[in-house]
C-alpha cells in the first residue's frame, strides 16, 4: 500500500472537515429540495383528486354562484367562497395593518424601555393563541357588540354615503362578513406588528442619527430613518399576515355565518373556501363533491400564491428607484 | 492645574481670540463652560470649557475612548438621545444656551456628519440631500433644485453625480456616500458642522478628498472635527483640542500643539508614548 500506516493527525482532520462541508452542502440542499418537492405534490394531489370535477364543470366552478350536492344534477360553484375569501382577506388588512405598523413604531421607537420587552413578548405570545380561542371570543363577545352596537352605527353613517352604502346596509346578522373580518384582523395584528417590530429593531441606529442631525422631531426620524430601511421586512410581515388571513379556517367558520350566496352586503353571512371546505366535508357523501371541495382546496392555493405573487410585484413597482434597505453597504 | 489651560474656570474659558484672527473673533461661535457629560452615573466629560470660533476648522484629538465623540455629540444635543445619558454646564451658539432651546432647532443650526456614511438607503441622491430642507417644510421645487445643486456643489460631489441625481444614493462609492452626507448636512444651512471621524471608514484618496472639502467649507461654516487621526488635524485644524480621559488637556493652534506642546500628555500622545 502507497500509504503510510497511519495518517498524521492534522490530515485526519483536514478529510473529515472536508467530509463534514460535503454532508453540510448537500444536506441543505436536498432539505430545501424536499420543500419544492412537497409543494409539487400537494398541487399534484389536490389536481389529481379534483379531477373529476375539474373536467365535468370546467370554469364553471370558479364562475358558478351555485353549490347544491344533491342529486339528480349536483352542481358546484365556488364563486361565493372566493368572494367571501377575498373579502374577509382585504377587510382584515385594511383594518390590521394600519393597527400593526402602529403598535409596531411604538414598541420599537417610541415606548420606555421598561416596557418594550414585556408587551413584546406579549404580542409574540398572541400570535400563539389557537384560532379556536379566537373563534369563541368571537362568537360570544365580538358578535353581539357587532350586531348591537357597532353594524347599526355603521349603518347609520357609512351607510348613507352614496356608492358605498350598499355594503353597509341590511340587517345585522352578527355572524356575518363583518364579524369576521375583524376576528381575521385582530388574529393577525400580532404576526404583522411581531415581525415588523422586529424589522424595526434591526434598523442601525445611524440612520435614526442621520434623521435627528437633520433636525427631525421623533416621528420624523420613524418616517425619515427607520420604516424606509425596514420596509422589506415590514412587506413581509404583511405578505404572512395576509397568507394566514386568506387561510384561516376555524376563526372564520365560527363567526361568518355560513352562507352559501354571495353577501349582498358586510352585515351578512357568507362563506370562505376555508370554511367551505370545513363545513362540508364531514357531510359530503358523494365523491363528486368531495372532488369539489378539494378542487376548493386547489382554488385556494392557487389564490394565495396569486396574491402572495402580486404584492410582490406591486411592491417592486412602488420602488423601483432603490438599491433595496436592509442590502445596504 | 488652575489656571492652565488643562483645567479653565467656567468663568473664563479658554478662549483663543488671540490665537485667529481678533478682528474676527472676539468670542467664540460656539462655547462651552464647564460642560460634563453622562452616561448613567458614569462620567465621560469632566467639566470642559472650550471657545470655537468662526470660520474655523477646530479638532479634536485624544486616544479613543477618550470622550471625543460624546464631547462633540453635546454640541448638538445628540448626546441625550442615548438612553440615561446627561449633560451638566453650559455650551452657547451666539450667546444662546443650546440646552435651553429645541433640541431640533439646535440640529438645524449645527449639522453633523458621522463616522459611516448613512444615506438613506431608499433615497436618490437628491432626496438625501433634499430631506432636511422638506422636513422644513420646503416644498417649492426651484427652490430645492437650487439647495440641492448648490449643496452637491458644496460638498464636491455634483460633477461625479450630476449624470445621475436621480439615482439610488446607496450606489455611490464610500467616500462619495460620506460627501453626499456631507451634502445633505449642508443643504439646511447649518453655521456649524460637526464632523465626528468622518474619514474613518475611507480609504485615502477619498480622505484626501474629504480633508480638501473640510478645508474650503470654513470659508462659511464653523468646522469642528473629532479625528484620531493626528496628521489629518495637522493637515485640516488651525486649532487643535486634545482630550485624554474626558478632560481637556490641552488647546491651542494646531502648530503650536504639534511643535511645541505645554503639557506632558499631550507631547507624550503626540510622540506615540501610549494611545
Amino acid at each position: 500500500m502507497p500509504d503510510p500506516p497511519t495518517t498524521p493527525p492534522r490530515d485526519r482532520r483536514r478529510r473529515w472537515n472536508r467530509a463534514l462541508d460535503f454532508f453540510f452542502h448537500w444536506g441543505t440542499a436536498a432539505v430545501a429540495a424536499s420543500l419544492v418537492a412537497l409543494f409539487l405534490t400537494e398541487i399534484l394531489f389536490l389536481t389529481q383528486q379534483s379531477w373529476p370535477t375539474i373536467t365535468r364543470y370546467g370554469f364553471g366552478f370558479i364562475t358558478g354562484s351555485v353549490w347544491n350536492p344533491n342529486p339528480p344534477t349536483p352542481v358546484f360553484g365556488a364563486w361565493p367562497y372566493i368572494v367571501g375569501t377575498l373579502l374577509t382577506s382585504s377587510l382584515a388588512m385594511l383594518l390590521a395593518v394600519p393597527l400593526s405598523l402602529g403598535v409596531a413604531v411604538f414598541l420599537s421607537e417610541e415606548a420606555p424601555g421598561w416596557l418594550r420587552a414585556p408587551l413584546g413578548s406579549l404580542v409574540e405570545l398572541l400570535v400563539a393563541v389557537p384560532s379556536v380561542v379566537y373563534g369563541l371570543w368571537g362568537i360570544f363577545v365580538l358578535e353581539p357588540i357587532m350586531r348591537f352596537t357597532i353594524e347599526p352605527d355603521l349603518h347609520a353613517t357609512l351607510g348613507q354615503v352614496p356608492g358605498l352604502g350598499g355594503a353597509f346596509s341590511g340587517p345585522s346578522a352578527g355572524g356575518d362578513v363583518l364579524t369576521a373580518s375583524v376576528v381575521l384582523a385582530i388574529m393577525i395584528v400580532p404576526t404583522v406588528t411581531a415581525i415588523s417590530r422586529e424589522s424595526m429593531r434591526a434598523v442601525p441606529e445611524a440612520q435614526r442619527e442621520a434623521a435627528l442631525s437633520l433636525g427631525a422631531t421623533r416621528w420624523e426620524t420613524t418616517r425619515l430613518g427607520v420604516i424606509p430601511y425596514a420596509r422589506s421586512g415590514i412587506i413581509g410581515a404583511c405578505i404572512l399576515g395576509l397568507g394566514r388571513a386568506l387561510g384561516e379556517t376555524m376563526a372564520v367558520t365560527m363567526t361568518i355565518g355560513n352562507s352559501n350566496h354571495v353577501p349582498g352586503s358586510l352585515f351578512l353571512p357568507g362563506q370562505t373556501i376555508a370554511s367551505a371546505i370545513a363545513n362540508e366535508f364531514n357531510n359530503s357523501f358523494s365523491p363528486l363533491e368531495r372532488a369539489g371541495l378539494i378542487e376548493a382546496g386547489l382554488v385556494l392555493l392557487i389564490i394565495t400564491v396569486l396574491v402572495n405573487v402580486a404584492a410582490r410585484l406591486l411592491v417592486r413597482g412602488l420602488f423601483r428607484t432603490d438599491a433595496g434597505g436592509a442590502t445596504v453597504e | 492645574m488652575e489656571g492652565s489651560q488643562a483645567a479653565p474656570t467656567p468663568a473664563e474659558p479658554a478662549s483663543l481670540a488671540s490665537a485667529s484672527s481678533p478682528a474676527q473673533v472676539a468670542r467664540g461661535k460656539l462655547r462651552l463652560e464647564a460642560l460634563s457629560a453622562f452616561y448613567g452615573p458614569k462620567k465621560a466629560i469632566d467639566s470642559v470649557s472650550l471657545d470655537f470660533p468662526a470660520n474655523t476648522v477646530t479638532a479634536i484629538i485624544g486616544p479613543s475612548g477618550c470622550g471625543k465623540s460624546t464631547l462633540i455629540r453635546c454640541l448638538n444635543r445628540m448626546h441625550e438621545v442615548t438612553p440615561r445619558a446627561t449633560v451638566t454646564g453650559r455650551a452657547t451658539l451666539d450667546g444662546e444656551d443650546l440646552y435651553e432651546m429645541d433640541a431640533t432647532a439646535v440640529r438645524r443650526r449645527i449639522g453633523m456628519v458621522f463616522q459611516k456614511p448613512n444615506p438613506f438607503p431608499t433615497m436618490s441622491v437628491y432626496d438625501n440631500v433634499a430631506a432636511g430642507l422638506k422636513l422644513n417644510g420646503v416644498r417649492n421645487r426651484a427652490r430645492l433644485d437650487e439647495a440641492v445643486i448648490r449643496s452637491l456643489k458644496g460638498a464636491a460631489l455634483w460633477d461625479e453625480v450630476k449624470e445621475n441625481i436621480h439615482g439610488p444614493g446607496v450606489r455611490l462609492s464610500g467616500g462619495q456616500q460620506q460627501r453626499l452626507c456631507i451634502a445633505r448636512a449642508l443643504a439646511v444651512e447649518p453655521e456649524v458642522l460637526l464632523m465626528d471621524e468622518p474619514c474613518s471608514a475611507l480609504d485615502p484618496i477619498a480622505t484626501a478628498k474629504i480633508e480638501q472639502l473640510i478645508r474650503t467649507l470654513k470659508e462659511k461654516y464653523t468646522v469642528i472635527i473629532v479625528t484620531h487621526n493626528m496628521q489629518q488635524a495637522a493637515r485640516v485644524a488651525e486649532l487643535t483640542a486634545f482630550l485624554y480621559l474626558g478632560k481637556l488637556i490641552e488647546f491651542g493652534p494646531t502648530g503650536d500643539m504639534f511643535e511645541r506642546p505645554k503639557e506632558k500628555l499631550t507631547e507624550e500622545y503626540i510622540t506615540g508614548r501610549f494611545g
